[in-house]
Parts: structure tokens; C-alpha cells; sequence
């Protein structure tokens, strides 16, 4: 029974490669297997995209060892203000405002920029021993039995594990080459991200508009620059889309108001189309999904690279548990522990997003002062206000060890 | 199937190979007629891996944390602690009294790439021939055996000096009568009725009285808890009121 790997892993996003360095920390070796070349993941040029890092997820990078080498250029979320907003009109007196010196943690999370993170992943991916990165490489079938998983790769080459993880995102071709049916929809809505430089300082404050069209997310980056997730209708977004650079910022001046005075556009502009995709199993034999792969959730105030990292470090954890008592971490009750923790988890939140968005995507007359008047109302209440805080924040739950900072 | 027949294929009956496979399958199905061992098997390995880590000064962090020590299964039917101490690195002989378990625990090892020696044989017989071992496992066995002081003596010897043994039982008592045979025989049905006899079930004091007449010197004693709510076991230092395991050591000559 030859391994090339203990564990192979498709998918060369973010996930994937967090995965393999959480498993290189207790001796599992793996493969992971990217369709991108190379090079494409090296081109640092600023593009406007960013993540919000929620507190547990920098807990993580942290205990992996990766958060030192981009720290610095994360910039740190002290508040977070959610209002009901209307284009045009700005955001309603009504608003929820969360402010970091209400939870002990410190800062509520970082945004950080994907071209910094990218490649502290790379770096550590050829720094580590026992981790593979086959890249510009994608897999066209996969087999399994009672006791291995085997691909085989475009180039022809067959890989053989213990373990086949598929974290290739919300088309997962890991889970359907497995037979694992998705259960989802589409909200006919698609997200334009884009970053833009301002004339006022955002003073580390994280903004989320319900606009009735679907949420504007205003995440501070390092400076006076903000990374936007803006979300309308697909329709209209394809207007958007289709217009010149002027055109776009005329549509995104209003939506935005006056509160960061002047604003400039910055790098490019990206288009996502929205849907929630969610993977009936998370596991089948020798076989275990993460990520988008799993669950693609609406990216609400940014948490699906949140969630998909606690899937990775539930899944790690898992994992290594089972190997320090001398199971066999592929077999079935093993996977099934995974399934156990996440399974749930993730339909909640799938849920919850789904009901916050349906209730604010909304431009019913009788509808907006009732939810302005929640909004007041939590935001009346500290202690259901702190929840809300550290739900944002990624504390509740029932938390992996790496979500906590402490390494496998 | 002896050992000579395993190594020399070309003279199984595929039909009695075909039927071990199947054996071992349903040994090893987590969800089949093993069922009640496959759940309680983590919270079990947990206690073991870290007695046996301790006592040995190895790093359970470690790859192969057990490499270098010789362990011995009792009654390791398909092999479900077998396993995992040859993954951990030991070197382990497998014994049972049901003949019928042995080859079916080969061809599982053998499919998960194990090299572990099962023998069909017994304690008494290990220890008359002289075998000694750095770890004994003596898990869910003692409540099925005749005479468990002269079993216990046997397990004594087959230590070496300064060797460990794993012993888990169950406790006696009103409420281990409720949950291991009305609960798991009867309203579960875990296990077949008549699995245990509730007459035969040790308390902890006088699982520790018969370890000391044995010659062994008792150091832990903790308890295996189910909990309905997460449908897990796990280890409690309190509650040993139904199933509950001990680590004992033979003194260093």
C-alpha cells in the first residue's frame, strides 16, 4: 500500500494550502493538487480584493505560523456599524454599532488584502517538509476504495492517499465526481468588489448597509482605502459592470454617502454572481469536502473564508486527533466526527445569512422602520449586542484548537 | 487459515478468503454488530496512548510514538486496538480464544498494510511458553473469564519487569446492571443478550485487591462515561459507576 501522500488535497486557493501546513504540523504528509500556474499566484499587483479576517481566523494563521509575515499589512477592524441604507438618502439615524472595546479579544477581526496572503502561503508551502504543491495540475478522475484514494491528474500522473479532501470551491468536481449531490439557489443578485481610496480616514470602522437591493460591506484597508463588497440585482449589476470607471463611481457615490468625503477608485473591479450552494455530505468514503467545496454561503460581512477555514480547522483536527490514537484517519467513523461538527454549523449559518439578507434586501415601506426599529432595539441591549459582536467575530461554537490560537 | 497458508496464497480457498473479508468488514463497520466497540474505541485509545506515553517517557505528539515496545491484544477479536498500536509503531501480538477472529484480523491488517502477529491462543498458554511484553491491553475481558485472580496471575507474567498493563472492566452495581444489560443487551441491543453475566462484573476496589494478589502494583483507575446528548464517551476521574479501566505495572525485578 504505497502513499505518495497521507492526504491529497485539490485545490490551490486558500483553504487547500492551510490545510496542508495544519497537517505538517502533526507529520501528515499531502499533496496539494492547483490548477493555477505558478506564477499567477505571485503577481502582487494591487487588485482590490481583501478578506475579513475574523478573530479566530487570525488565531489560526497564527498558531500556523503565517500571521507574523503579512500582520503588518492587515489592517485592524475596531468597529463594525450595521444600518439600514437607501441609495441616495445615505444610512438611516437607526443603526446597530459594534465597537471592539466591548469584547476582551481586542480588535474584531483584520481585513487583509489577497495578494499579501497569497503568497505567505506559497512561501510556507515550500518551506514546510512533507507538503507537495503540484501546480498548473488538475485532476480528471478519482477512485476510491474501503482503504485508499487514488487521481489521476490532466498530465497523466496517478497520485494514491489515505484521503482525498476537496477544497476546489462551490463547483467542487471532488464532490461531484463523488456522486455528492448540492442543494442550493440562486439570489439573481451578484457582488461587485472593488477598492477605492478615500479623503476622510475610516478610523478602522467596518461598515455594512442593507441597502434594498442587497448589502454594501465597507472594510478598512491600511491607509486611506477601503475594500467594497457592493451588492444589487444580477441585472443591474451587469449595467454597472458595462460601464466605464466614471460611470461606475457615479452609481457608487450615493450608495456610499458623504462620510468619507471625496472617493477614488483603486485597482480593479470584479463581478460575483450569488447563490448558496451547499454539499448534501461532507464526506463519502476516503473522502471529505471544505470550504466553498462544502458550503458556498452568501458572503455576507465576508464570512466565507471564515467559515471555510474553521471547516479546515475542525478537519485538521479531526484528523490528527484520530492519528495520535493510532486510528486510521480515513475510515468512516473517523470522517463521520467531521461531518458531526460541521454539518450543522455550516446550515445554520447558511440559513441565518440567508434570513438577515432576505429581511434587508427589501425596500417594503411597511418592512423598513420595523427592522430600523430591531436594529435600535439590539442595539439597546449590551449583552445581546456583545453576542452579535462575538458571532461576528467567529467566537461562539463549539471552536477548533487552531481557532483558539493553540496549535494541533 | 494458518500462518503458513496466508504467506503462501496459492493454497487458500478463495471462498474462505472472500468470507474473512467479509468478516472483517462487518468487524470493522462502524455502524454494524461492533457498533458499541467502534464508539467506545476513541475515549479507550485516548487513556491508552497516554498511560502507555507516560509510562514509557514517549512523545504522543510524536510519529510512531511506540516504536521499540512489544504489546500484547487480549482478546483482540478484529484487531480494533491492534491496529492502532502497530500504526503507533509497537511491535503487536494479537491473541484470542475465538479461533474464528484470527484470520479475519489478518486479512484487515493486511488491507491496512499492518504487519501484526494474531495468534489463536490464551493468556495462560502465552505465559507458560514464556512470553513477556512491555504492554499488556487486557480491555473488557476480566468479567468474562472463570477464575479472574488465576487469569490476572497469568497477565502478571506475561509482563515484563516495570510493564504495564490496560485493564477495563465493569463496575457492579444497581446501575451498571441497568445500562450494560438492560440498556445495551435488552433496550439498545448493542449486544446480544446474555452477553454479560452482571454476577461477574468487578468493582474498582476489588479489581485493585485482585491486581495487588496478582503481584501488580495498581496506579489509575478512570472511568468510561456515556453521554446520550453527544452520543460520545469520554474519560471521567469521578465516575466510574458502569464501565471503567485501570493501569497497573509490575514491579521492576
Amino acid at each position: 500500500m504505497d502513499r505518495d501522500s497521507d492526504i491529497l488535497i485539490v485545490g490551490g486557493g486558500l483553504n487547500g494550502p492551510v490545510l496542508a501546513l495544519a497537517l505538517a504540523q502533526a507529520g501528515l504528509t499531502s499533496t496539494v493538487i492547483d490548477a493555477q500556474p505558478a506564477q499567477v499566484h505571485r503577481n502582487a499587483d494591487f487588485d482590490g480584493r481583501g478578506y475579513a479576517l475574523s478573530l479566530t481566523t487570525v488565531r489560526m494563521l497564527t498558531a500556523l505560523g503565517l500571521w507574523e509575515a503579512v500582520a503588518d499589512r492587515a489592517e485592524p477592524i475596531l468597529d463594525i456599524v450595521v444600518s439600514d441604507g437607501r441609495a441616495g438618502e445615505g444610512a438611516s439615524p437607526w443603526h446597530l454599532h459594534f465597537d471592539h472595546a466591548e469584547i476582551e479579544e481586542g480588535p474584531m477581526g483584520h481585513v487583509l488584502e489577497d495578494r499579501y496572503l497569497r503568497p505567505v502561503l506559497l512561501d510556507a508551502l515550500r518551506a514546510v517538509p512533507g507538503i507537495t504543491h503540484l501546480t498548473d495540475e488538475t485532476v480528471t478522475a478519482q477512485a476510491t476504495s474501503p482503504q485508499t484514494a487514488e487521481v489521476t491528474l490532466a498530465s497523466g500522473r496517478t497520485l494514491r492517499g489515505g484521503l482525498l479532501v476537496g477544497c476546489d470551491g462551490r463547483r467542487s468536481g471532488t464532490a461531484e465526481r463523488a456522486g455528492i449531490r448540492r442543494t442550493g439557489w440562486g439570489y439573481a443578485q451578484t457582488s461587485l468588489v472593488c477598492a477605492i481610496a478615500h479623503e476622510r480616514p475610516h478610523g478602522g470602522a467596518a461598515h455594512q448597509f442593507f441597502m434594498p437591493s442587497g448589502p454594501l460591506a465597507i472594510l478598512p484597508l491600511p491607509g486611506n482605502m477601503s475594500s467594497l463588497v457592493w451588492t444589487e440585482t444580477t441585472e443591474r449589476a451587469a449595467q454597472i459592470m458595462a460601464l466605464d470607471d466614471a460611470g461606475y463611481m457615479d452609481e457608487l457615490r450615493p450608495r456610499i454617502g458623504a462620510f468619507l468625503g471625496e472617493i477614488a477608485l483603486c485597482g480593479k473591479r470584479f463581478a460575483y454572481p450569488l447563490d448558496l450552494t451547499i454539499a448534501n455530505s461532507l464526506t463519502g468514503e476516503r473522502l471529505a469536502l471544505a470550504g466553498d467545496a462544502a458550503h458556498g454561503v452568501h458572503p455576507l460581512a465576508g464570512q466565507g473564508l471564515n467559515l471555510g477555514l474553521r471547516d479546515v480547522a475542525a478537519l485538521a483536527e479531526v484528523l490528527v486527533d484520530a492519528t495520535r490514537r493510532g486510528e486510521d484517519f480515513g475510515a468512516r467513523d473517523v470522517l463521520a466526527r467531521y461531518q458531526r461538527w460541521r454539518g450543522v454549523d455550516v446550515t445554520a449559518l447558511a440559513v441565518a445569512t440567508d434570513g438577515i439578507n432576505a429581511l434587508f434586501s427589501n425596500d417594503n415601506p411597511l418592512l423598513r422602520p420595523l427592522r430600523d426599529l430591531g436594529l435600535a432595539a439590539v442595539n439597546a441591549v449590551p449583552g445581546l449586542r456583545r453576542g452579535l459582536i462575538r458571532e461576528a467575530a467567529g467566537l461562539t461554537g463549539d471552536l477548533p484548537r487552531l481557532l483558539q490560537g493553540v496549535p494541533l | 487459515m494458518s500462518a503458513t497458508q496466508s504467506q503462501n496464497s496459492g493454497t487458500v480457498d478463495p471462498a474462505e478468503v472472500a468470507k474473512f473479508e467479509a468478516m472483517a468488514a462487518e468487524w470493522w463497520d462502524p455502524n454494524g454488530k461492533f457498533k458499541p466497540l467502534h464508539m467506545l474505541n476513541p475515549c479507550r485509545l485516548d487513556y491508552i496512548v497516554t498511560q502507555i506515553a507516560g509510562e514509557f517517557g514517549r512523545d504522543p505528539k510524536a510519529p510512531k510514538p511506540f516504536e521499540g515496545l512489544r504489546i500484547l491484544d487480549i482478546g483482540c477479536g478484529g484487531g480494533l486496538l491492534s491496529e492502532p498500536m502497530a500504526r503507533l509503531g509497537a511491535e503487536v501480538v494479537g491473541a484470542d480464544a475465538a479461533e474464528r477472529n484470527i484470520p479475519v484480523a489478518r486479512v484487515h491488517a493486511e488491507q491496512s498494510g499492518l504487519a501484526i502477529d494474531y495468534r489463536h491462543t490464551t493468556a495462560e498458554a502465552l505465559a507458560a511458553a514464556g512470553e513477556q511484553f512491555d504492554v499488556v491491553l487486557n480491555m473488557e475481558v476480566v468479567e468474562h473469564v472463570a477464575d479472574p485472580l488465576g487469569y490476572l496471575n497469568a497477565c502478571h507474567d506475561l509482563l515484563k519487569p516495570g510493564g504495564l498493563m490496560i485493564c477495563s472492566t465493569i463496575n457492579r452495581n444497581p446501575k451498571s446492571f441497568a445500562m450494560a444489560i438492560i440498556g445495551a443487551e435488552h433496550v439498545m441491543r448493542w449486544l446480544p443478550k446474555g452477553t454479560h453475566d452482571w454476577r461477574k462484573f468487578i468493582t474498582p476496589d476489588e479489581l485493585f485487591d485482585l491486581l495487588r494478589r496478582a503481584g501488580l502494583t495498581p496506579e489509575d483507575r478512570t472511568g468510561f462515561v456515556f453521554n446520550p446528548i453527544s452520543w460520545s464517551w469520554r474519560l471521567s476521574d469521578r465516575d466510574l459507576s458502569v464501565n471503567y479501566v485501570t493501569a497497573s505495572t509490575r514491579p521492576a525485578a
